[in-house]
């Protein structure tokens, strides 16, 4: 199949400062392809340069094979929905609908036809006579993708349009989203630092950081096999403990916890030497209280509970392993099975060790961690 | 209670009183006293039409008249034509401290009187002045040519003194212009003619209404600038105003053309806002 972009080791620097390093990916025809990062990795940067607003450094971008160097944004076959959707407010909602159309020299009747078939298509059919400031926010979110998808560009580009929402209306506004998109088949290339958005929606998701793709992969692989610390702990939520990492006489890769609890990994990792440091990533919804003792490939750790967080399906445990100062969340699912857990209570937790990942530490910040 | 409702009333008379007295004392007051006056005959004092008449009757009064509302319309034009880049330039492409620097450019000509601007212009255009001299060592010209006293030097002069109240206004609108609406409208394919005619000059259109009504009613009330750089040969109408009154002591057909004047900007004002859709709260807001 062909791919509707093709993104070629595409550079941008900003002074010493690399905003996007030597990105490549490809989204195939008809697709839903996610930017997840944190804010200031990068992927504004990259949704600008494949809009035509900056000049790539180095790369090649390519639309259904086209080269689009030197290609003006007013010439490109791609539209973008603005972060604050950039409505024109000096016109109603039928001429920002038409606006593209009408630049294009289109006239008549066949501009009204399209229009009220968007509209439609959008669910706000007959508001084309109103005025920008007399919708709500889901409404100019509609327009806004509306306006865009007039111009039957080859590929659309949204940029966190669902940032100004309110958390009640993202939820809403995630699945109409995805929706339309399988309803109309544009090909998509969505950002966004809200990784449920891009994982909700998507059928496959870049992770970035650092002006750098970590990961590209459906929603699932990213979720279950992170090839990096970055995205294990990016996508999902993870318990991070810090470990050591060695081998016992089977070969087999064993990482040591607080000095006294040994985990048999279930891959090999290649240590380079003793002093290397490890993180070791668990789930909290792969977490199982009170494990059958003696269970075969199973991890288990004695715990404090500290506090619990009671939010009805969503209920967590704040656990501490023993002689650490470590804190783990894990879930608590309300079968009414743990309800005698108290705060203060010394419980084991325990998790397969095939949900588990290891990586080496690397420095890097979340956003949310400050 | 009654006391407290006492005080309010001094406070805000202290306040209101000298605004009342300003317009009273200032502007109504000598108003009537002109409107008055053009009414009445300048030998007889009896109250008669004359005054208005002799403004339809002499062709040289009212060709000027036409002639000053026409060259008002249009400076105002070229000095929106002109800010509308300056201020873009100014607001959208210029960034942080040298925007400050830009902004004392623009109003450091404005520290210094307009008769000062204005001789500043002929001691570059006149006969004698720096274009003739660089023009004729430079053999474009042969011999100097006298470039100022004609309208091309009033108007640019009218420009000139008039910019400041049009870059201002125009600048303030601008910046509330956010970028990324000029480039939706560049993204969904519009030309860089589009995007003005489309997005940049209608949201503008209350700054440029109000810079414009301001420059037409300086231009059109100016006396010095035609006066000096216009000379005798662009007669401008503030000039038979100014004739009426000094040099042939008719206070009575000078009153009637000033109000004459000031129907005209009225009207041309009124008109204005009618063709560009503006209410005039809107504009002066």
């Amino acid at each position: 199949m062909e791919s509707a972009l093709s993104v070629r080791s595409v550079t941008k620097k900003f002074g010493d400062f690399t905003a996007v390093d030597q990105v490549s990916f490809d989204v195939e025809d008809g697709k839903f392809f996610s930017i997840l990062g944190p804010s200031g990795c990068g992927k504004t940067t990259l949704l600008r340069i494949i809009a035509g607003f900056y000049k790539p450094d180095g790369g090649t971008l390519l639309f259904n094979g086209k080269d689009m160097a030197g290609v003006a944004p007013n010439k490109r076959p791609v539209n973008l929905v603005f972060q604050n959707l950039a409505l024109f407010p000096m016109m109603n909602v039928h001429e920002n609908i038409a606006f593209g159309l009408r630049r294009r020299g289109e006239k008549g009747s066949s501009v009204d036809k399209k229009v009220q078939e968007l509209l439609e298509r959008v669910g706000l059919p007959g508001s084309g006579k109103k005025q920008i400031n007399q919708l709500s926010g889901g409404q100019k979110q509609r327009i806004a993708i509306a306006r865009c998808l007039i111009m039957e560009p080859t590929v659309l580009l949204l940029d966190e349009p669902l940032g100004a929402l309110d958390a009640k209306l993202r939820e809403h506004m995630k699945v109409e989203l995805k929706n339309l998109q399988a309803q109309v088949g544009t090909t998509f290339v969505y950002i966004t630092h809200d990784q449920s958005e891009a994982m909700v929606m998507s059928d496959t998701v870049a992770v970035m950081n650092n002006g750098r793709f970590e990961q590209i992969g459906t929603p699932q692989e990213l979720y279950h096999e992170p090839k990096s610390s970055f995205v294990a702990q990016f996508v999902g939520n993870n318990n991070k403990l810090r470990v050591q990492v060695r081998h016992d006489h089977e070969g087999a890769s064993v990482a040591r916890y607080n000095d006294v609890f040994d985990f048999v990994l279930s891959e090999r990792i290649e240590t380079k030497s003793k002093d290397e440091e490890y993180d070791l990533f668990v789930r909290p919804e792969s977490v199982v209280i009170n494990p059958e003792k003696d269970r075969k490939g199973f991890h288990v750790l004695p715990v404090d509970v500290l506090s619990i967080l009671f939010d009805a399906g969503n209920s967590r445990l704040i656990v501490r392993p023993v002689d650490s100062k470590d804190e783990m969340v894990v879930a608590l699912p309300q079968t009414r099975e743990f309800d005698h857990i108290k705060a203060g209570d010394r419980i084991h937790i325990g998790w397969d060790m095939k949900n588990v990942t290891c990586f080496k530490r690397s420095d890097w910040k979340l956003y949310d961690e400050e | 209670m009654m006391k407290n409702r006492k005080q309010i009333k001094w406070g805000f008379l202290f306040f209101f009183l000298p605004v009342v007295l300003w317009l009273f004392l200032l502007i109504v007051l000598p108003h009537l006293e002109l409107l008055r006056l053009s009414f009445t005959k300048a030998n007889t004092g009896k109250l008669s039409l004359d005054n208005y008449f002799a403004f339809f009757r002499e062709p040289i009064y009212w060709l000027t008249f036409v002639r000053t509302a026409g060259y008002s319309l249009l400076v105002t034009f070229l000095v929106m034509v002109i800010s509308l880049p300056v201020s873009f330039y100014v607001s959208k492409m210029v960034k942080g401290r040298y925007v400050g620097v830009l902004m004392i450019l623009i109003l450091v000509p404005f520290w210094v009187s307009e008769l000062i601007r204005v001789y500043g212009w002929m001691i570059i255009l006149r006969e004698s002045g720096l274009i003739n001299h660089l023009f004729v060592a430079l053999r474009i010209f042969k011999e100097p040519i006298e470039l100022l006293y004609n309208d091309v030097a009033m108007v640019m002069g009218l420009v000139y003194t008039s910019m400041l109240f049009m870059v201002v206004p125009v600048i303030g609108v601008m910046d509330d212009l956010d970028d990324s609406i000029i480039e939706a409208a560049y993204d969904l394919g519009a030309s860089k003619i589009a995007i003005w005619k489309t997005i940049i000059i209608p949201h503008c259109a209350p700054g440029l209404v109000n810079g414009g009504i301001i420059v037409f009613m300086l231009v059109l009330g100016s006396y010095l600038t035609p006066n000096l750089m216009g000379g005798k040969n662009s007669l401008w109408f503030t000039e038979q105003i100014y004739n009426q009154i000094i040099l042939y002591f008719n206070w009575n057909q000078g009153a009637a053309f000033g109000f004459l004047l000031l129907a005209l900007s009225s009207l041309i004002v009124w008109v204005l806002l009618k063709v560009t859709k503006q209410s005039l709260k809107e504009v002066v807001k």
